[in-house]
């Protein structure tokens, strides 16, 4: 049986005449343990689906399983890690992180929450900045402490809506390897979001392109069959890994060229110079 | 080092930059590129005070002279040469009984001022001798189970102060403890929203002296029967509803417009609705919370010196009230006396508030 699976899944926003259909026949499934990609241009409903999954949001139709049951609501068996980070400003990194400890763990004793928050911290290696607020941090270690709060649910399927896309290159190649190392220890199943095909190609073991919305659509999925640990380095010699890159990216294009010529509105422009400044004023 | 650290924080927080310049000035430690500085930062407002005391010294001067010749006209044209002239000799001599009565000069408003201390100084120590004087007698009267008998005299200016902030204090309180929960049930429910909103709208410009009535008619009633003055309970119960729609009106915004990501993770993680008011919603709407009580709070003791008035409460108020009626060669100094405590304890209370926010507040550059 499917871990998560997504069937005919329709989101439309808006009634009437703004309806405007988002997301339309979605069906995915992923099985326990796997780390999927999903890759798709900004705007195509990436987040939209993230929440459909996570429970923020009800398909219009359609239904969101996991583990068999249908999605309800949000879950603490979902961890999410969101696009913006989203600490709340006013706690400090192990405040932030107790929260989640908190309703994870509930009605234990103090220090036991405060032993996991500093076991969640410390995984991510921001031990020494424990008692800093989210704006004393760079935007990698609050993206990491995002990172932190998801685990620290113990969810059972952790879901990143393109976690590091605000970050710069270094930090961003840092953080993917820290990442698949906490997803290596215990293998939780995993869903990324991203916009980045080589960030996919290193991560998961499939990627799935999302046709841009609107009626955004599941593309074919690609399989990627590298050994891991996957090492960056070799990975650009990596004639699968050209392979594969290659034939998502010339997708994707594709799609892009395919969707121009489907705009069939042409917008004519007015016939207009600008004024003459000068004879303006006489 | 630290204690010259601390002048500069405590300085900057009040929002007095001037004294951490005239500092430096005197510590040597104004460096030639900083005189511009000094000069806007000390110079200019020490130099808008003089102006605005000389043109305030001039203006009186003109406007008694007025005053004075128009009495002399009209000794002259009622009484005749020897009264005018009898009038002309007394104005000039000083003496109080005959003095045109207009706006006082700077220097007259000072000697009052002066005169308000004598008199709480006066009154102090005339508190400490009954209360001196009573104390055996009190004891033996408590022991019987009767009242202890309490000074009854005249409250000095000093006095009047303190009790006009206990009245805006407890009307603060009072329109804190109304307006922000209801604010937060508001802003959380888009129902309450659209019960309330007429109420609001409708309630919110009704004039200070309108809630005053309001309360006096609900009042009067509840309190029927009792011993006690009800102007104390009346003055700070309309203060308090007169100055919390602020408070109302920024909450309910504050709570209804939280980050979206913030409601998202209060989600995710499934916080509870106490937990989701209390860690996130409440938080995050702070800052605007407290934008409406420093509002809450000036508008409080702007329309305290009218309810005080009207209500007959001691306090500031009822102080320049009866100074008005009194009518004494000395109570316009006396009403401007009143007019600048008013102004500075305002400000002062808008500087408390400020601190109290920043220090409770987790954005600081929010607080302005």
């Amino acid at each position: 049986m499917a871990y998560l699976e997504l069937n005919n899944i329709c989101k439309t926003y808006g009634q009437g005449d703004n309806e405007s259909q988002v997301l339309s026949n979605i069906n995915l499934t992923i099985e326990e343990g796997e780390f999927v990609a999903i890759v798709g241009f900004t705007g195509s409903g990436k987040t939209t689906l993230v929440n459909l999954i996570n429970g923020l949001l009800e398909p219009t139709s359609g239904e969101v399983l996991f583990k068999g049951n249908p999605v309800s609501g949000t879950s603490h068996e979902r961890g999410v890690i969101f696009q913006n980070y989203s600490l709340l400003p006013w706690l400090t990194v192990e405040q932030n992180v107790l929260m989640a400890v908190k309703e994870a763990f509930p009605k234990r004793e103090k220090a036991v929450w405060k032993r996991k928050a500093a076991y969640y911290i410390e995984m991510v290696n921001l031990t020494p900045a424990t008692n800093k607020l989210p704006k004393e941090l760079s935007g990698g270690m609050r993206q990491r402490v995002a990172v932190a709060r998801a685990l620290a649910m113990k969810p059972d399927m952790i879901i990143m809506d393109e976690p590091l896309g605000a970050l710069d290159a270094l930090t961003r190649g840092n953080l993917q390897d820290q990442i698949l190392n906490i997803w290596g220890k215990d293998k939780r199943t995993a869903l990324l979001i991203t916009n980045d095909v080589d960030e996919g190609i290193y991560m998961a073991d499939r990627i799935i392109p999302l046709r841009p919305g609107p009626n955004a659509t599941l593309g074919p999925e690609f399989k990627i069959d590298l050994e891991r640990p996957r090492d960056k380095t070799e990975l650009n010699d990596n004639a699968s890994f050209k392979k594969t890159r290659n034939a998502i990216i010339e997708y994707l294009m594709d799609i892009g060229d395919e969707r121009k010529s489907e705009a069939k509105e042409q917008f004519i422009l007015p016939d207009l110079a600008p004024k003459d400044f000068v004879n303006q004023f006489r | 080092m630290k204690a010259s650290l601390t002048l500069n924080k405590v300085s900057n927080f009040l929002g007095l930059g001037l004294f951490t310049t005239l500092k430096d000035l005197f510590t040597n430690k104004l460096e030639k590129e900083d005189f511009k500085n000094f000069l806007r930062k000390t110079i200019v407002p020490l130099a808008s005070i003089l102006l605005f005391l000389g043109l305030w010294h001039s203006g009186a001067k003109a406007l008694y002279n007025t005053e004075a010749d128009f009495k002399i006209e009209k000794a002259l044209q009622d009484q005749g040469q020897a009264a005018a002239d009898a009038l002309q000799v007394c104005i000039a001599s000083g003496e109080s009984s005959c003095q045109p009565n207009t706006l006082p000069s700077p220097s007259q408003v000072w000697d009052s001022f002066q005169s308000l201390l004598r008199d709480h100084n006066i009154i102090s120590a005339d508190k400490v001798a009954f209360a001196k004087k009573t104390a055996a007698l009190n004891k033996t009267r408590i022991a019987e189970g009767k009242d202890a008998i309490v000074y009854t005299g005249r409250p000095s200016f000093v006095d009047q102060i303190f009790r006009s902030l206990k009245t805006v204090f407890a009307g603060f309180l009072l329109a804190l403890f109304i307006a922000v929960p209801l604010g937060i049930f508001i802003g959380l429910s888009p129902t309450l929203k659209s019960a309330f909103n007429w109420f609001i709208q409708i309630f919110k410009p009704v004039s200070p002296v309108v809630w005053y009535l309001l309360v006096f008619m609900i009042v009067k009633t509840v309190l029927i029967g009792s011993a006690d003055d009800s102007s104390f309970t009346i003055s700070f119960i309309s203060v308090g509803l007169c100055s919390m729609w602020a408070t109302l009106v920024n909450t309910a915004m504050g709570v209804s417009t939280v980050d979206k990501d913030y409601i998202n993770v209060a989600k995710v993680l499934k916080l509870g609705a106490f937990q989701k008011i209390f860690k996130v919603v409440l938080p995050s709407s702070l800052p605007l919370i407290f934008t409406g009580l420093k509002i809450t709070l000036s508008v409080a003791w702007m329309v305290l010196i009218a309810i005080e008035l009207l209500a007959q409460s001691p306090g500031l108020g009822l102080f320049v009230w009866e100074e008005f009626q009194n009518g004494a060669n000395d109570s316009n100094a006396k009403i401007i006396v009143a007019m600048f405590v008013i102004g500075i304890i305002g400000f002062l209370l808008d500087r408390l508030m400020l601190m109290i926010q920043n220090w409770v507040s987790f954005d600081k550059t929010d607080a302005i």
